[in-house]
């Protein structure tokens, strides 16, 4: 038998609203197999994701789902995660949504090391707005606000969620769609903050106006740059020019922040 | 050589945007008019790629 995606998406919701190839609803499909892979209760299971194309997803999976405000998403699952430690929180977004507008909350659930799975579709853009350039946006790059180049360095998202404090970050691509979500699972079974980097296309906003000629000229880019860490240590300076980590790199156990607060309330009530 | 899966199209979910067709890599599948459809049915080796990179839930391999 196929795979069966129907059970896990809300009834009358496909076609989905991504354009032709975006790589959104491949990070979708992922995230339903490592939500089976983990085999979650779906009414104990909390996906957030704050505004853009990437937090459209939620919206169209059959679990407790929150479309917040844009970059919000982090702070909304703490509050779910604080009140309800028994749940499973997910986030979901985009680059943007992450690392521009929501940065701030970003960090700092990666600093408090809260049990959850974030998510972050990385597809160098705010696609959803027509293409202004993101905190991801690769330098020389095109986006509408930076018609000549993009002038900026870039946030490398897994190594900026490392430095915050995230305990589980890994990577991977849109064309790496097995990995997806053996990854997520994997940050699902970790606890402590686990982030997962999905490098995307967005044909649409990115891809255009780059000079991309198709969706799958991205795909193969995708493929071409990954180099998966354990490959990576036995390859010199001059041959990971250009390329990209992926797989697991990094993971460490440190206190998780509602098991310390619950301790801290009791300490404090004298239980 | 006999196909080893059946290959579903949900023709009213596929954009066309061709990403299972230059990643299969027996050639089954072709664009036509912006929708997927398969051509050579018995070369599925039933590799599921075109299925897992679908981004729009368009394409169901059924192992035989
Ligand atoms: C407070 C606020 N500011 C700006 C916007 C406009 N806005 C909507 S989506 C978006 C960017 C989303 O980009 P990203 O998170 O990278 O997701 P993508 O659309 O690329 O998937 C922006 C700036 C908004 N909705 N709310
Ligand atoms: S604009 Fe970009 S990110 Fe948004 S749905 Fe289209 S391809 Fe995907």
């Amino acid at each position: 038998m196929a795979y069966d995606y129907e059970k896990s998406i809300r009834p009358g919701k496909l076609p989905h609203i991504w354009c032709p190839g975006c790589g959104h609803g491949i990070v979708l499909k992922g995230l339903i197999r490592a939500m089976d892979t983990c085999e979650l209760d779906r009414d104990k299971t909390a996906v957030v994701s704050g505004i853009g194309c990437a937090s459209r997803l939620p919206g169209y999976l059959d679990a407790c789902t929150l479309h917040t405000a844009h970059g919000r998403a982090a702070a909304f699952a703490t509050g779910i995660k604080m009140a309800k430690p028994e749940m499973t929180v997910l986030c979901v977004g985009g680059d943007g949504d992450g690392t521009a507008i929501g940065g701030n909350h970003f960090i700092h659930a990666c600093r408090r090391n809260i049990n959850m799975t974030y998510v972050i579709m990385n597809n160098y853009i705010y696609g959803m707005t027509g293409g202004q350039f993101s905190p991801c946006t690769p330098t020389g790059m095109k986006a509408s606000t930076t018609p000549y180049g993009n002038p900026d360095p870039i946030f490398d998202i897994s190594k900026l969620a490392i430095g915050a404090g995230a305990t589980y970050v890994a990577r991977t691509t849109a064309f790496h769609a097995t990995q997806i979500d053996k990854l997520i699972a994997e940050g699902i079974k970790h606890k402590g903050m686990a982030v997962i980097e999905v490098l995307d296309d967005c044909p649409t906003s990115y891809g255009r106006r780059n000079k991309f000629r198709s969706v799958v000229e991205m795909m193969k880019r995708l493929k071409d740059i990954a180099v998966p860490v354990t490959a990576a240590a036995k390859m010199t300076d001059e041959q990971l020019e250009g390329k990209v980590l992926t797989g697991v790199l990094f993971k460490e156990e440190r206190p998780e922040y509602t098991e310390q607060y619950a301790q801290l309330i009791q300490r404090v009530q004298g239980a | 050589m006999s196909a080893k899966a059946e290959i579903e199209i949900i023709e009213r979910y596929c954009k066309g945007c061709n990403i299972c067709v230059e990643f299969c890599p027996t050639k089954v599948l072709e664009m036509d008019a912006f929708v997927v459809k398969v051509v050579n049915a018995d070369a599925c080796i039933a590799c599921n790629q075109c299925e897992l990179r679908c981004p729009d839930f368009a394409i169901k391999v059924h192992k035989l």
